[in-house]
């Protein structure tokens, strides 16, 4: 980038470092300041908030908004973190479950239409999901399953994207003479899959596990779409119905940031805990 | 990686393992769908039935009898639907803006992504592991989140970067024309850029350093062999996650929902093909017209991801 960068050869110039370094800070604080803005806003009553200066704190009130936040509507917003953890748990147990059985059984097991079922599952797995939740909408209201906790965890069940995953890790790590040893040894194939494959894609399954359980936290149109309840909504879904409100009724603001901040919490430590299949997990989601 | 046992690995090395064809015959010819049954049940009733309800229901409208005011009965069509949405000149209007702000989002996203990647490919090590994991908080935050965040940051009221601008004598505002686009741009190419950086980082550490280590021999500066080695051999991957991040702009729905909040004069309800979807079917009530909609929105993505997959499978090959 400089001219000046005289002497060539390995070791860059002293101008090129403080450049690379000032760059890199820029972009460090860019990608930074808003959640640093987030965590200052939380600990603002609703004076504060509008006048004082955003990114430094003023007189402590996060016990204060905690409170609020955990008695507002009965509290609401806690029941809310609740569905969350449980959409998320469950329908990431559920959906790495049935991918690793079905790309065990797309792995191991030769049949007839095993091609074609697979360019279905990668070609599913380039479908937005976006696309799906309105002709979902439609059956599950006509079966009447809308606004049920069912009509959000069923269709987070179904994860192609899991499936090609799971064949990934069954083909790489499950070795078909072991399965044969089994067999041999009299298992029944159910048997061969619960005991031997199972723990053998065990880091497949905590990666699709992750990837879903984030996916599921994040997720916000599904449930606005089959939800209209506010006793069903996870935690992304009622901070939209707060904000509405706030432009409606009550100013909610400080509630909205103080949950907003709330709401990231046990995600980082979900992923603080499977940090050691995070980095991978990226580079394979990445691949959807 | 998992703690394998002993005889697994050593079975895991052997060369003569692979897709087993000798698994067929009888034995596989049933056990392999039904260890898929579950998903393929479940397949079949979150993507196959719905999907085929959807085309169903806009083969099909709502007619009021009477004046309007009598009660409406949903009617076969045919194509009808399918004729007005592709007559529907705001729908269409909705995809061009969203394709081409995706287009432009994404060049700039990448841009910064691909730069960042280059700069830590040649920052000490220590710092490259700090960096990265900084960079991608804005990734593992909720998108709800994050436009929360950045609408609170637009808002006329209490905004820290407002009042940063005005101590600077600048007057400005995050919405109305051109400015809603840098807005909601900057919030996705901030969700953006650590995520597309660790992929681009990713390639880059797979290029053999033999690549540029004779360049750099030869006394070529760093951005020189960044220029004319490193970002040739990483088109690839720049190319696919364009591609990748073109198409899920198609879809953008939460971000601008949610912006709409505060700015409901520059974002309108048919924003993008999914506000369009969603104003249709749960504002106005027209499932009917919703689910065409939707349906030729799928239609549209698939072709994109087909052409995209025909360009890209020939590039890297």
């Amino acid at each position: 980038m400089s001219s000046v960068a005289s002497g060539g050869g390995v070791r860059p110039s002293r101008r090129a470092v403080v450049l690379t370094t000032g760059l890199l800070v820029v972009f460090l604080l860019y990608s930074l300041a808003p959640t640093w803005f987030l965590i200052v806003s939380a600990t603002k009553n609703q004076t504060d908030l509008y006048s004082t200066f955003g990114l430094w704190f003023s007189t402590n009130h996060l016990g204060d908004n905690l409170h609020d936040i955990a008695t507002y509507h009965d509290g609401v917003f806690l029941r809310w973190l609740g569905n969350s953890v449980l959409y998320s748990t469950l329908g990431a147990a559920g959906s790495t479950l049935i991918s690793l059985a079905a790309g065990y059984g797309l792995s191991k097991f030769d049949f007839r239409g095993r091609g074609a079922f697979f360019a279905v599952i990668v070609g599913a797995s380039l479908l937005p999901s976006t696309l799906l939740a309105f002709p979902l909408y439609l059956v599950f209201s006509e079966i009447g399953l809308t606004n049920t906790i069912w009509s959000v965890l069923i269709p987070y069940f179904i994860n192609p994207f899991g499936v090609y995953l799971g064949k990934v890790y069954a083909d790489s790590s499950v070795p078909t003479e072991l399965m044969e040893a089994a067999r041999i040894d009299g298992a029944g194939d159910l048997r061969v899959f619960a005991s031997i494959a199972l723990p053998l894609m065990r880091t497949g399954g905590i990666t699709i596990f992750m990837l879903e359980f984030i996916n599921i936290w994040n997720n916000f149109f599904l449930p606005l779409f089959m939800l209209n309840g506010e006793r069903t909504f996870p935690v992304t879904l009622g901070l939209y119905s707060w904000l509405q409100q706030a432009q409606t009724a009550r100013d909610m603001n400080t509630l909205v940031l103080t949950g907003s901040l709330l709401s990231i919490v046990p995600l980082a430590i979900f992923m603080f805990t499977l940090q050691k299949y995070w980095r991978s997990g990226i580079l394979m989601g990445s691949l959807k | 990686m998992s703690t394998l046992t002993r005889p697994a690995k050593a079975a895991t090395d052997s060369p003569a393992r692979r897709p087993s064809p000798r698994r067929g015959g009888r034995r596989g010819a049933y056990k392999g769908p039904l260890f898929m049954l579950p998903f393929l049940l479940g397949f079949l009733a979150t993507y196959v039935v719905p999907i085929g309800y959807a085309f169903s229901q806009s083969l099909h409208e709502k007619k009021s009898s009477g004046l309007g005011f009598g009660p409406t009965r949903v009617v076969y069509t045919g194509f009808a639907n399918f004729a007005s949405v592709l007559a529907d000149s705001a729908f269409w209007a909705s995809m061009g803006r969203t394709l081409l702000f995706g287009a432009a989002q994404i060049t700039v996203m990448l841009g910064i992504a691909l730069l960042l990647a280059l700069l830590l490919d040649g920052v000490a090590a220590r710092a490259v592991r700090f960096f990265r994991a900084a960079l991608l908080i804005p990734y593992v935050i909720p998108a709800v989140v994050s436009t929360l965040m950045w609408l609170f940051l637009y808002s006329p009221t209490g905004s820290p970067l407002l009042d940063l601008a005005e101590r600077a004598g600048a007057e400005i505002s995050f919405f109305g024309g051109v400015n809603t686009y840098l807005s909601l741009g900057n919030l996705l190419t901030w969700q953006g850029i650590g995520f597309n950086m660790i992929l681009i980082s990713a390639s880059l550490q797979a290029l053999p350093r033999e690549l540029y280590e004779a360049a750099r021999l030869d006394g070529a500066r760093e951005w020189r062999i960044a220029w004319s080695i490193k970002i040739p051999n990483i088109t690839g991957i720049l190319v696919l996650t364009g591609m990748f991040s073109l198409i899920s702009r198609l879809q953008l729905f939460g971000e601008p929902l949610i912006m709409r909040q505060i700015a409901p004069e520059s974002i309108n309800t048919d924003f993008t093909p999914m506000m369009e979807i969603y104003d249709k079917a749960f504002k106005v009530g027209d499932y009917q017209y919703a689910a065409a909609e939707s349906l030729v929105l799928a239609v549209v993505t698939g072709i994109l991801a087909h052409v995209f997959y025909r360009a890209t499978n020939r590039k890297m090959s």
